[in-house]
């Protein structure tokens, strides 16, 4: 099903220009490389995610084949290759939450947002979108709060507890 | 009391000699400082099984199959004097986990075991999951033969698997450039192929996406492994992931025959072996010889080989008739030969050799202008830009030898003058051996067909060929025993790894028959051999003095200074002394 983006489309702006200069200039000319993290983190946080033009960016910006940024996208699930939701729900499956419910948060927040996870699995595709672009959710391992389970993240906000009764009032606080 | 007070101890006698005592299985042995424990194991003679380690690459130690168990000498207590051991080592103190050989270096005192049963173990479950997602297609693989994984598994596996056969399936026959091949699934991650790239050929376009299992070699969208040195990767490999489009489903590799010869295709000699089955070339890999091309060979030279099998290979003596060029034989053609050559004056004659040419066919090619009386006598110069890597400037690969073989600094300069004097009619018979010289040299069709007597001597047709009024067909570089010297002044043998087809012959052989029919000399008068066309080189060049073609080593050995450097193997070496890679 196609879905509607809700993030701007890949520009480069002074602005983020500027920005991924001053992180590189943090390092050492010879180890340049090692600014590739800040600049993926930047370029996910103003687009949502990293695709092959900001990828080649990226690497003509350190001075890297686009193949060493991309051994570094495809190494760790919190760079996103797709655009994501507005809302992105992030909600933890490791043992504590998947006994508190987390599969059952998962599915109730699918339900409430007209979210189909049939086509996503756990490694190349985790992330899956509602139609309208506003939601999108997956599977995240172990965020440090084994306590209160079952948590999850909406973008940068952590929610502690969320059973899944939960949801709904969790959704309406990030609605309209 | 221990008696080694009063005499040295080990430790202080290694110093002496930069060494240190490393116990390894039992037995204690010297080794240069550095040394990394792997290599140390070489040297006792232990085999320590290894898939990611590559003395010419650095070390990530991510396959962790080399793992042994090292011990040190226990540290003295506070105030406390090392205790020595009657035989003057100290005791030592080993380690409960393993470590891995290959990223390690030795210690004075060190203890290593290679056999222990948690080693045994380790390399067992190493291996374990090593095979949990490769395909078992060794019925199908190029590697099958040579493949570490099936050696291994066979010499340090335990035989079963506790996995479930439910493989995570990977890209399967993806072409990653226009002369390699990729079956991920094979890929056992060691990084060697991606490491190559980066550290030796400059162009990183290969590396690993996703993790854990799903870990997959590749080259990013859009890009490939194009690079002139990328089928290294594929000697590199210790599977079957990386296949070179040349060799691949062409012939199971334990039935190829291996020779050890040198590459043609420039002036840097690189060494190589010739895989032959039969009298067919199936591949070409680089031979390692440290002082000319490390382990290493550009594509380029890789895979241009040519078969005795070739539609191009020029299998009979041809005449020309009438314009057409007729088959016949030996005798009659090299008679024929000289006989043409006797209505000329010898100031009409000249002879082009080659920088092509071993040694002793230039030697040949020499006495052949000797006996026709001729001063003429030159080669083809072949310069072009270096690859600043292994392929010289030079693209003879034996400008060295012609220039001590015909006693000239500059072998290429009389070839403008012998072409002034067929332009001005002044020479009228030309002898050319394995150049076409309207591809090589400035020759135009009208500077052949201005002569009145053209003879070739060469292994493939060519335009030169086409014009001659007789062809000589001699060998290929792989159908030639025989010597060159490369741009650094190294001595090099070739082997013959095939014989030449039909009635095609050695040009030593073609050579001396020729002089001797000018001569009127009996066969017996010329060389038997080729052994004994390198005496006489060795007799009549100082810088062969003293050697003998059978006695070369196969590393070659240094004849002459040209203070000529191969780029490559500077590089390495620089590498070497600052201690990113051990060989």
């Amino acid at each position: 099903m196609e879905t509607t983006s809700t993030f701007p489309p890949f520009v480069i702006t002074a602005e983020i220009d500027a920005e991924a200069d001053k992180r590189i200039a943090q390092y050492p000319d010879d180890k340049k490389r090692s600014a590739v993290l800040p600049l993926l983190h930047i370029i996910q946080h103003q687009f949502g995610f990293i695709n092959k033009e900001a990828t080649e960016w990226i690497a003509g910006k350190l001075g890297l084949e686009p193949m060493q940024v991309f051994e570094v996208v495809s190494f760790y699930p919190g760079f996103r290759e797709s655009a994501p939701g507005k809302y992105h729900f992030r909600i933890c499956r490791t043992l504590s939450c998947a006994m508190a419910g987390s599969a059952e948060l998962m599915e109730r927040i699918c339900e409430l947002t007209g979210i189909d996870r049939s086509n996503s699995d756990s490694h190349h595709n985790p992330v899956a979108v509602s139609p309208c672009g506003q939601w999108s959710v997956e599977y995240a391992e172990c965020l440090a709060s084994c306590g209160t389970g079952p948590v999850c993240l909406v973008n940068d906000d952590f929610h502690e507890a969320v059973a899944p009764e939960k949801a709904e009032a969790l959704l309406n606080q990030y609605k309209g | 009391m221990s008696s080694t007070e009063t005499s040295p101890r080990p430790k202080d006698i290694a110093a002496e000699k930069g060494m240190v005592n490393v116990q390894i299985d039992g037995h204690w042995i010297q080794v240069p400082r550095g040394t990394r424990m792997i290599e140390a194991c070489k040297i006792a003679e232990k085999e320590v099984p290894h898939y990611c380690y590559h003395p010419k690459l650095s070390s990530p130690g991510n396959c962790r199959m080399c793992m042994v168990q090292m011990g040190m000498p226990p540290r003295p207590a506070p105030g406390a004097d090392p205790a020595y051991q009657d035989d003057g080592y100290q005791e030592i103190s080993w380690m409960p986990r393993p470590v891995i050989a290959c990223a390690n270096t030795v210690a004075e005192n060190m203890g290593i075991r290679t056999n222990t049963d948690a080693i045994k173990k380790s390399r067992e479950n190493v291996l374990e999951f090593l095979l949990i997602n490769h395909p078992l297609d060794c019925p199908i693989c190029d590697k099958a033969g040579e493949c570490r994984l099936q050696e291994f598994s066979v010499e340090h596996g335990q035989g079963e698997s506790r996995f479930k056969e439910d493989k995570v399936k990977k890209p399967k026959n993806v072409k990653i450039g226009p002369r390699i091949t990729l079956d991920d699934e094979r890929c056992i991650m060691c990084s060697r192929c991606i490491r190559f790239m980066d550290e030796v050929a400059h162009e990183p376009v290969l590396g690993f996406s996703d993790r854990g299992t799903h870990t997959t070699v590749g080259v990013y969208p859009g890009r490939e492994l194009s690079n002139n040195y990328g089928l290294n990767t594929v000697d590199l490999c210790p599977v079957g992931a990386l296949t070179s489009n040349d060799f691949r489903f062409k012939m199971r590799t334990w039935f190829l025959k291996e020779t050890p010869s040198i590459d043609t295709h420039c002036g840097t000699g690189t060494n190589i072996s010739i895989w032959t089955r039969g009298n067919k070339i199936f591949r070409i890999t680089p031979r390692q010889n440290d002082d000319v091309n490390s382990c290493w060979m550009p594509d380029s030279h890789r895979l241009s080989y040519s078969c005795p099998t070739d539609e191009t290979r020029l299998t009979a003596p041809l005449i020309k008739a009438d314009g057409i060029h007729e088959e016949t034989c030996w005798n009659q053609s090299i008679r024929g030969a000289a006989d043409a050559l006797k209505q000329f004056d010898p100031s009409e004659i000249a002879v082009i050799a080659s920088g092509r040419q071993t040694n002793e066919e230039l030697l040949m090619m020499r006495t052949l202008a000797a006996e026709l009386e001729t001063e003429q006598i030159g080669i083809v110069s072949r310069l072009q830009e270096s690859d600043d890597m292994l392929i010289s400037s030079d693209r003879n690969p034996n400008t060295t030898g012609a220039k001590l073989v015909l006693a000239s600094d500059d072998p290429g300069a009389s070839l403008c003058h012998i072409l002034g004097n067929i332009r001005d009619g002044k020479t009228k018979a030309l002898v050319v051996a394995s150049e076409d010289l309207l591809e090589a040299a400035s020759f135009t069709e009208d500077d052949l067909r201005a002569l009145e007597l053209l003879i070739v001597i060469d292994h493939q047709t060519s335009a030169t060929a086409q014009a001659a009024d007789m062809v000589l067909p001699g060998a290929a570089p792989a159908e030639k025993r025989g010597s060159m010297v490369n741009v650094t002044g190294r001595l090099q043998k070739l082997n013959a790894a095939c014989v030449p087809p039909g009635d095609a012959r050695s040009d030593w052989e073609i050579i001396t028959d020729l002089i001797l029919a000018l001569s009127g000399d009996a066969p017996h008068e010329g060389p038997g051999s080729i052994d004994a066309v390198f005496e006489t080189l060795a007799n009549t060049v100082d810088e062969f003095q003293e050697i003998k073609l059978a006695s070369i080593p196969d590393l070659g050995q240094v004849i002459t200074e040209t203070g000529v450097t191969i780029p490559l193997v500077e590089r390495e070496n620089q590498r070497r002394a600052n201690g990113e890679i051990v060989g």
